[in-house]
């Protein structure tokens, strides 16, 4: 009673000015703070998820910006005929390609004249763009003299500098005088443009093709890489899945509870988690140094690259064993099935979409694993050419399309970094393409028990 | 006979002994599948696996055995005098293996003929220039003893190969034999069958051990050869990183001080990057975003790390390290020298470990009851407090666990710092000077046509070793943290 009788006032002298009656509705100092602390930390998320989707959108303008000049190549196309007498005349020289190039010039001066277009230029320009047309047009007629006074169309490509230029990689103003190009040779360069005599077509040697020499960015293709990172997926494929699905159902319908089980789970928990280029030098040790089998093969990549993902594997696939209701188990054990039976007949089914899921997430990871190939020898100039068939598609050296990516940016030659670039596209359309069959079968297949 | 022919005509025992077992089984039961015990498909398959099974792993351990065997015999008849000086008993071997493909290749492509290739003198004919005019790589002149291995070599890879497939037939045709006999309506095929998948399936989770024995095996070996060449004390505690390739590696110095740092710092600046953007993210996601956005953003920010490393270290090297020089190089700030830098690699390597954070933290958080939030909220607090003050510290085990992950994650990656952090190896505080970590380093060692035998080589085992140890170590106490963590709500 004597709290209650004591008057407000003394006690918080004070707060001078009477306690205004506080109605909810309105919004308190406190309140107002904590509302923009709220909006702050929301804000704060926000962003977050922004910065990263913004880096995605800079990843992807880089990667499509930037490779798509790999997909076409600039060329030179000169038509004329070439008379017996010329032919003949030429053959008869001491330097044969040094007289098919001043008919190759004419050529081009008279198709110029023709549209109106009168400049003058000299051998050396032609020879900076063009490369040394003579031995391409004489190689031409030799191997086919019936072409002889008739008209033939030269397709030439034209240098890595010209075709720098035509994509905007060279400028006027990046570019320094150079034995490679100088910039009168740009006029030269334009007016040719103009005259749809130097013009941009789609590239196809660089989808088909092999790699080059360090010297000729023009003609590198990953052609080559495709297929050795094939027959690497092939390996990789054919023994993860099937060792996979057999340790996924070892151990997670067989397996009793003991030391030795834990000490597999968690054997395959940390191997998801080793470094990639640790199994670089397994493989080296391993089946380089100790078995002997050989360096830059596709096969001991696809080795490596099955110790790599079977631990992914078998984590998506002991998932989707344990998704199938016990009730399948039960009731296939019920009629008399063996535990064997209601597994393989029963259970093994019913879970292998998503066992197939995670088995091509898992070869789209190894698809673009670069690391460990750097280790076993599949970089450098190897992809040269194609295998001759289905065992040397195996065993012969080969890169995988990723060393080959590595290879052109690790080259001095700012021209391999487009092709690096062209590189990846092809690459992402390969994960795209197996991500997305990913993502098919399990919507179609996928069920809710 | 080529390898694959012997495996094709194993398996073709094994299909027949199928066939054969099957219907031995019907016979046997005179025709009436009730009589028998099993279902005549396991009687088949009984007599296959006989079949099978066991000639594929005397194959496998013969073809484990006969190199080591071939190699051990063939490195005791080579005489000290035939290996020169600065070379090694390794590289002479391989200079043998060489001659004998070399001679193997010329036979097959019938330029020798095999009389020759057994018998030829390297002291009296040009065998060097006939191999290379065969279009063969021999390196060096071959010497006669040389030769002489190379010719046994030859010799003893083709008898082995002729006992491996007499020997590996045989078993075959032996277990299909027994399989065939023990058929008949009584047998336990079933049984005997499931067994038998059963040491299969066992065998194949085996793998995974043996994957983490050959690791440790190839590294401990290797490691220890390497320790035996340089001092241990040295490679731990040297401040310098300075290999020299010349006269076998003998003046090289080798710390491993420089690279540790650079692997840490690059490492920290990626966490420094990651950790608050992949943080923020995944509280936004699972606490804020309607379930729409969420659907939409989850995925996106997913692909960052599905991307593979080889793009991110393109990126690093093409875009981000010129952008960087832009702003801070000699025209900017001038702190920077070339695009390849600490801070190209780590802000790269920070983008990809983004969505491997929020993701992960993701998880934690959604592990967090509902309960915790209601109480929270039942007393007044607004999201952004309930997160600050319940969920976080709730979750802050797992998270922890988490960004230890992401910095074995990071500790491990190849790609982006062979491209993105430059070559030179630096003890350095300037974020924007070039450096090198541990993992580049292993592969600038090992690329190219090392001499294993050599200290400038071996090293990258030892750097394995060390990188192996320290990423095994994060990610045990990450998960162990997760793991305990987990259990807590259950």
């Amino acid at each position: 009673m004597t709290d209650a009788t004591l008057p407000p006032a003394t006690s918080e002298p004070s707060s001078a000015k009477p306690a205004q009656p506080k109605s909810l509705y309105a919004i308190d100092e406190l309140t107002r703070k904590r509302n923009a602390a709220e909006k702050r930390f929301q804000a704060y998320g926000i962003g977050a998820i922004g910065i990263g989707l913004f880096f995605l959108v800079v990843l992807a303008i880089a990667i499509i910006s930037e490779g798509i000049p790999a997909f076409t190549k600039t060329i030179v196309e000169v038509e004329f005929t070439l008379t017996q007498e010329q032919y003949d005349e030429a053959e008869g020289q001491l330097f044969k390609t040094k007289a098919y190039e001043q008919i190759f010039i004419g050529a081009l001066q008279g198709q110029l004249e023709e549209k109106g277009l009168d400049v003058p230029f000299d051998a050396s320009t032609i020879e900076r763009i063009v490369g040394k047309p003579g031995g391409d047009i004489r190689s031409f007629f030799k191997a086919d003299e019936s072409q002889l006074g008739q008209p033939v169309s030269f397709e030439l490509a034209a240098s890595s500098r010209v075709d720098g230029y035509i994509n905007g990689r060279v400028t006027r103003e990046n570019m320094t005088d150079s034995r490679f190009l100088q910039k009168t040779d740009l006029d030269l360069v334009d007016i040719l443009v103009e005259a749809s005599i130097i013009r941009s077509v789609f590239n196809w040697s660089f989808i088909t093709g092999a790699d080059s020499g360090v010297d000729n960015p023009g003609g590198a293709g990953i052609g080559a890489s495709v297929i050795g990172s094939f027959f690497m997926m092939l390996v990789v494929l054919f023994l993860s899945l099937p060792i996979g699905v057999a340790a996924s159902i070892y151990l997670e319908e067989f397996a009793p509870q003991n030391k030795f089980t834990d000490l597999i789970e968690v054997n395959i928990s940390n191997l998801a988690a080793v470094p990639s280029i640790v199994f670089g030098i397994l493989g080296l040790a391993v089946f380089i140094q100790f078995m002997h089998l050989p360096q830059s093969a596709p096969l001991v990549g696809g080795l490596v690259l099955t110790l790599m993902t079977l631990p992914t594997i078998i984590i998506s696939t002991r998932a989707s064993l344990k998704a199938v209701p016990p009730s399948i188990r039960d009731a296939a054990l019920g009629v008399g099935a063996s535990k064997m039976q209601a597994i393989f007949h029963h259970v093994l089914p019913l879970a292998m979409p998503g066992i197939l899921t995670g088995t091509i997430i898992g070869l789209a990871q190894a698809l673009g694993e670069t690391a460990p190939l750097l280790l076993i020898g599949m970089v450098g100039f190897v992809a040269r050419g194609y295998p001759d068939g289905f065992v040397s598609g195996f065993l012969d050296p080969n890169s995988a399309m990723p060393a080959q990516i590595y290879t052109w940016a690790a080259r001095a030659d700012y021209a391999f970094y487009e092709k690096a670039w062209g590189g990846i596209i092809v690459l992402l359309i390969f994960l795209l393409t197996m991500n997305i069959l990913a993502i098919i079968l399990r919507r179609r297949f996928e069920r809710r028990w | 006979m080529s390898l694959f022919w012997l495996v094709v005509i194993v398996l073709a025992i094994s299909l027949a002994g199928y066939i054969v077992g099957r219907a031995r089984a019907f016979s046997s039961a005179a025709g009436e599948i009730s009589q028998l015990h099993s279902l005549p498909s396991y009687y088949g398959a009984n007599v296959a696996m006989k079949a099978a099974v066991p000639a594929f792993l005397v194959l496998i351990v013969w073809l484990l055995a006969q190199p080591f065997y071939i190699n051990s015999t063939v490195s005791s008849t080579i005489p000290d005098t035939a290996i020169q000086e600065g070379s090694s008993l390794g590289l002479v071997m391989a200079e043998v293996r060489r001659a004998a493909t070399g001679l193997d290749n010329a036979v097959a492509a019938g330029q020798m003929s095999e009389e020759f290739a057994r018998n030829a003198r390297a002291d009296f004919t040009d065998i060097t220039t006939r191999l290379k005019e065969a279009g063969q790589i021999v390196t060096s002149d071959i010497t006669q003893p040389v030769m002489r291995a190379a010719q046994s070599y030859r010799i003893m890879v083709a008898t082995g190969n002729l006992y491996m497939s007499i020997v590996v037939v045989l078993i075959a045709v032996a277990g299909a034999l027994w399989g065939l006999k023990e058929t008949n309506k009584d047998f336990r095929a079933r049984n005997t069958v499931e067994k038998g998948i059963r040491v299969i399936l066992f065998s194949a989770a085996l793998i995974a051990i043996l994957t983490t024995v050959g690791i440790v095996l190839s590294l401990v070996f290797n490691t220890i050869e390497f320790f035996r060449l340089y001092p241990a004390t040295e490679f731990f505690f040297g401040l310098t990183w300075s290999p020299s390739f010349s006269g076998r590696g003998g003046s090289s110095e080798l710390g491993i001080i420089p690279l540790l740092w650079g692997t840490f710092y690059i490492s920290i600046v990626a966490l420094v990057v990651a950790v608050p953007i992949g943080l923020f993210a995944a509280v936004y996601l699972s606490e804020y975003a309607s379930s729409r956005v969420r659907s939409v953003a989850k995925p996106l920010l997913e692909i960052l790390a599905g991307i593979p490393t080889i793009v991110y270290g393109l990126f690093a090297l093409l875009t981000v390290g010129p952008l960087l020089l832009s702003v801070f190089g000699d025209n900017g700030l001038g702190i920077m020298q070339a695009g390849t830098a600490v801070m190209t690699a780590g802000l790269v390597m920070g983008i990809m470990l983004i969505p491997f954070v929020s993701s992960l933290s993701d998880d934690i958080i959604n592990a967090v009851p509902q309960a915790m939030r209601d109480g929270s909220y039942g007393l007044g607090a607004t999201k952004s407090e309930t997160v600050k003050q319940v969920i976080l510290p709730a979750a802050l085990p797992g998270i922890v666990g988490a960004i230890l992950l992401a910095a074995s994650r990071a500790i491990g990656e190849t790609m982006i710092v062979v491209l993105g952090a430059g070559a030179a190896a630096r003890l350095s505080l300037n974020p924007f000077e070039a450096m090198t970590t541990v993992t580049a380093k292993i592969v600038s060692q090992l690329t190219g046509d090392a001499d294993f035998a050599s200290p400038v080589a071996l090293v990258a085992f030892a750097l394995g070793m060390t990188l192996f140890v320290v990423t095994l170590g994060l990610n045990i106490v990450a998960l162990y943290i997760v793991r305990k963590y987990r259990e807590q709500y259950d």
